[in-house]
């Protein structure tokens, strides 16, 4: 049992605390069913045993008592040596081997040996639920290998004083310990097909369908509009495809080691459906968990991981409100009160298909 | 090459060796000089679904019957406010339709009040109404099954006489075939007292689902209305219980589609008990007919075994194989349940929620008869309209004027009430009659004629196609619409895609099989593709065994339809030339989400 460590996918609200606000929105969305990439956060706790350091923690409040904020060089090399004392003291060997157990538990499930991961800070104060620690914190991406991922997951704690945060609490009159930190470790996506799906039929509004833009590699080639994608419309009800338009997609872009690079398809790949029918449905299923979860229909940006195993593969990139028919006013179907007997003779001198859309 | 209209009435050829064809239909039932202005001028479609090939002479009775009693409960009865019936033609022996719309606003108004409380007093009292409705066609089947056609005696009884009664035998058998006929014509007014007024209020639920959500599937809206619990299913659940009851005795290897050999393996206690429970539930349940019904050599269950003794097999099978073969009714509903929620919650106002509870409630209310009253009708009423039939033909074979019992069904209705008086006058006078000569060559021709006319392709529709398709009806039992019309105009020969109607979801690809009647089922193997004219409820088994369905004709809400999705497998109807098109072992994938099929 980890004491340090907390799954993305084990979250629970009494975690809160501990992991963060990012990553427990990470694991928030896992338990409503949009899944976000894997991976775990490295609790508050792991921080905090750095103040069991009472040399370290001298030091650093004397280089903090010392500095002269109307100083920026003076400010910013207090920064760096406060960053580079928590870099290189001896971490917990408990939280290191845990940070490593846990990595190695990512890579396995990704079926890979060095699984790349994405490193994020996580600052909290438990005392100032509405602080706002916007760019005080630190990502690092494409982070492989366990002792990478410890030297990051380090490298995010000293993040607490980077010389802009520290200006902040200064500025703030926050006291410094105030400032805990948990360090969120997740597998960077790779792409085998990704795309957008709209929660509605952006064609008419209609509510019941999910339209779905799929290509090959990453997500840019569909967003930029290089590619004509795979269309799909899904029922979101009968989770059945409705309809589907397969396209020649003729570039793709993909993860070369850190780079991303644009590369033409080769010729028998190019009109060859990207998703099979059960990933659309998968997808379309996923978008409209977002829209349920969110209360409004949903702009989703999505991917189909390579490494995870089917069924975990489809992953949720981003979500974000829809902005055309969302904005329409809402007006009731039937301009009356239900009457069966009028609503029926209406019907029948006026059925569907002869009335404007 | 797309037409932009189909080919005159008065233009389509007579096929080689049919000629004189028209003396087989009544003279009110032909295109004919007299109305040929009228008739030129409306768009004309033929019901392949319930009459896909050339009918007999006694095969037409019904398709008369059926659709007057359809149009008087539009035109008289319930003033269906923008609708009149559906005329209809014969033309090379199968029947052509065209709805009769009412154009102008100040009657369609006129007709509404009147609409409103006619219909209204129904959907009011629907529940009450219906269960009186299955009274009486039980009443009407009762009756039917007292008809007695048997020989006139060489002299009458002597209780005849002595009671005073002052009438006789051949006095009796007139009075039989008129009463055979009123009660023939009564089965189908009843089964029309409803179904118009259920369609209606099935497609104001449909109507207001599309408005809704353009883009809903149409079997989304039928799966949200269907029932549960349909008598149209019970007979292939009572042979499945049959398979289990068989199982149970040891008798599993008894079965198969030879009829002679069940028999004689069942030619023990085991099977006679085995019999026993077949006896208790055949009648009504195996008053089932492997065909539309409608053609007299479609056979029920009850006729021709060797149909159900195969199904029972097949499901022998399966239980031996350790697969469920149960309906999964707790399934079944708690898929409908979700499929209402989740529409429901998708709406965007109460009031729509509201409108929508209440128009699904009333959908709900009129379905089991809508989905009940083929049972009732088209498999029990009609089972024992041809038992009649056959005991009638038989008897006739014994008086000489047949030469065999099915003759009958060369002979129009109302030429058998000539046959009869033939038969009874010269009984009466002690002379011989006429009919004994007069009948078989005439028959014979006729025979050829009918056979004849099956060979031709009639042509899908004619006259010149409506802008727009609008008559509710139509589009609901016959699934016509704007689309399909086009769709019949430009299919040329040779295509590799045909369009359909999505009727039942997902995709398949196999082998296909082209089966034309009951008579092919048996060939279809497991993993085809089953393509044919219509499908008929009582195929059902061997939709365990195929991945999918296509078919000539028919909408989401045909026999057909239903069955395909009862039993999960993909359905494109409503194709028109489906088994045109495909040939058996033809590669085809069936899309039953988009209504396609490829040939691959």
């Amino acid at each position: 049992m980890a004491d340090y460590i907390v799954w993305f996918d084990d979250y629970t609200d009494s975690d809160h605390g501990r992991v963060g606000g990012k990553n427990a929105s990470l694991g928030t969305m896992i338990r409503a069913g949009l899944p976000v990439p894997p991976g775990f956060a490295v609790s508050t706790e792991a921080y905090h045993t750095l103040r069991e350091h009472s040399e370290m923690r001298s030091k650093v409040n004397r280089a903090l008592h010392d500095v002269d904020f109307n100083d920026p060089v003076g400010l910013r090399r207090a920064s760096e040596y406060i960053r580079l004392l928590i870099e290189e003291v001896e971490v917990d060997p408990r939280i290191d081997l845990e940070i490593r157990t846990a990595y190695e538990a990512l890579c396995e499930r990704c079926g890979m040996d060095e699984v790349p991961v994405a490193v994020r800070s996580s600052a909290t104060a438990e005392d100032l639920p509405d602080a706002s620690f916007a760019g005080q914190q630190d990502t690092f991406l494409w982070v492989k290998g366990a002792e990478a991922v410890v030297e990051h997951v380090r490298r995010c704690w000293s993040s607490i004083f980077t010389d802009r945060a520290i200006a902040y609490r200064h500025a703030m009159h926050h006291d410094h310990e105030i400032i805990s930190m948990a360090v969120g470790v997740q597998k960077m996506v790779d792409p085998r097909v990704a795309g957008v799906a709209f929660t509605l039929n952006p064609h008419n509004g209609d509510r019941s369908q999910v339209a779905i833009d799929a290509s090959w590699g990453l997500g840019e080639a569909v967003v930029s509009g290089e590619v004509t994608p795979d269309n799909f419309l899904v029922d979101k009800v009968l989770r059945e495809i409705v309809r589907r338009i397969i396209s020649p997609k003729t570039i793709e872009y993909r993860v070369n080691g850190e780079q991303v690079e644009k590369v033409d398809v080769e010729p028998e790949r190019q009109a060859v459906q990207c998703l099979s029918d059960g990933e659309v449905v998968a997808v379309a299923m996923m978008a409209r968990r977002a829209e349920k979860y969110y209360g409004k229909p949903q702009d989703v940006e999505w991917a189909i991981d390579k490494h995870l195993p089917e069924g975990e593969n489809v992953i949720l990139l981003q979500a974000r409100p829809e902005t055309v028919w969302s904005r329409k006013e809402v007006k009731p179907i039937s301009q009356e009160t239900y009457d069966p007997m009028r609503s029926i003779v209406s019907t029948l001198i006026s059925p569907l298909h002869t009335r404007d859309p | 090459m797309a037409e932009s209209r189909f080919p005159s009435p008065f233009d389509v050829p007579t096929p080689e060796g049919a000629e004189g064809w028209e003396e087989l239909y009544t003279y009110s039932s032909l295109f004919s000089e007299g109305r040929r202005q009228y008739e030129e001028n409306r768009f004309w479609f033929w019901d392949s679904m319930h009459w896909g090939w050339a009918m007999s002479p006694w095969d037409a009775t019904h398709l008369e019957y059926a659709i007057a009693s359809l149009s008087q409960y539009n035109t008289r009865h319930y003033l269906i406010p923008p609708a009149n019936g559906i005329d209809y033609r014969v033309l090379n022996g199968v029947p052509y339709f065209s709805p009769v719309t009412i154009e102008d606003g100040p009657t369609i108004e006129g007709r509404v009040p009147h609409f409103m409380e006619r219909a209204g007093h129904y959907f009011m009292n629907w529940d009450d109404l219906y269960a009186a409705w299955l009274v009486k066609v039980k009443q009407n089947i009762a009756e039917m099954e007292a008809i007695d056609f048997s020989p006139l005696p060489e002299m009458e009884a002597t209780d005849i006489v002595t009671s005073g009664r002052g009438e006789g035998t051949g006095w009796d058998l007139q009075e039989q075939y008129h009463k055979f006929k009123d009660l023939s014509l009564r089965v189908w007014q009843y089964h029309f007292e409803f179904l118009n007024l259920g369609y209606a209020a099935y497609l104001d639920f449909f109507g207001f689902c599309k408005a809704a959500f353009p883009g809903i599937p149409d079997l989304a809206i039928a799966k949200m209305v269907a029932g549960i619990e349909v008598d149209l299913f019970r007979p292939n659940e009572e042979l499945k219980n049959l398979a289990h009851k068989a199982m149970d005795l040891g008798l599993a290897d008894a079965f198969s589609a030879d009829v002679a050999a069940v028999e004689a393996a069942l030619d023990s206690d085991d099977g006679r008990q085995w019999k026993e429970a077949w006896a208790a539930v055949e009648s009504p349940w195996f008053n089932f007919s492997s065909g539309t019904g409608f053609y007299y050599y479609d056979k029920t269950w009850l006729q021709d075994r060797s149909v159900p003794y195969g199904f029972i097999a097949d499901y022998i099978a399966k239980l031996k194989r350790g697969e469920d073969i149960s309906r999964p009714m707790e399934a079944v509903v708690a898929e409908r349940d979700r499929i209402v929620t989740e529409y429901s919650e998708l709406l965007q106002t109460d009031e729509d929620r509201a409108t929508f509870q209440g128009k699904l409630g009333l959908a709900r209310t009129v379905f089991p008869y809508v989905e009940n009253h083929n049972f009732y009708i088209e498999h029990w009423s009609m089972s024992v309209f041809w038992k009649k039939s056959r005991e009638l033909g038989a008897m006739l074979v014994k008086e000489g004027f047949f030469t065999q019992a099915d003759d009958l069904y060369y002979v129009k209705r109302d030429e058998v009430d000539e046959l009869l008086w033939d038969l009874y006058s010269a009984w009466a006078v002690g002379a011989p009659p006429a009919g004994p000569t007069y009948w078989p060559p005439k028959i014979a021709r006729r025979r050829q004629i009918v056979e004849a006319l099956k060979k031709a392709k009639p042509p899908k529709a004619l006259g010149e196609p409506p802008a727009i398709v609008t008559e509710p009806f139509t589009i609901m039992l016959w699934g016509v619409t704007s689309d399909s019309v086009q769709t019949w105009l430009g299919s040329a020969e040779g295509t590799d895609q045909l369009t359909g109607m999505a009727a039942s979801p997902g995709t398949a690809e196999g082998p296909a099989r082209v089966v034309y009647s009951a008579d092919d089922i048996g060939d279809v193997r497991d993993g085809e593709i089953l393509v044919a004219p219509i499908t008929a409820p009582s195929w059902a088994p061997v939709f365990s065994k195929i991945k999918g369905t296509v078919t000539d004709i028919g909408g989401v809400m045909s026999h057909a339809a239903i069955v395909c999705r009862e039993y999960g497998i993909p359905a494109v109807t409503g194709t028109a030339y489906g088994t045109r098109e495909i040939k058996t072992g033809d590669m085809i994938r069936v899309d039953g989400n988009a209504g396609t099929v490829t040939k691959l």
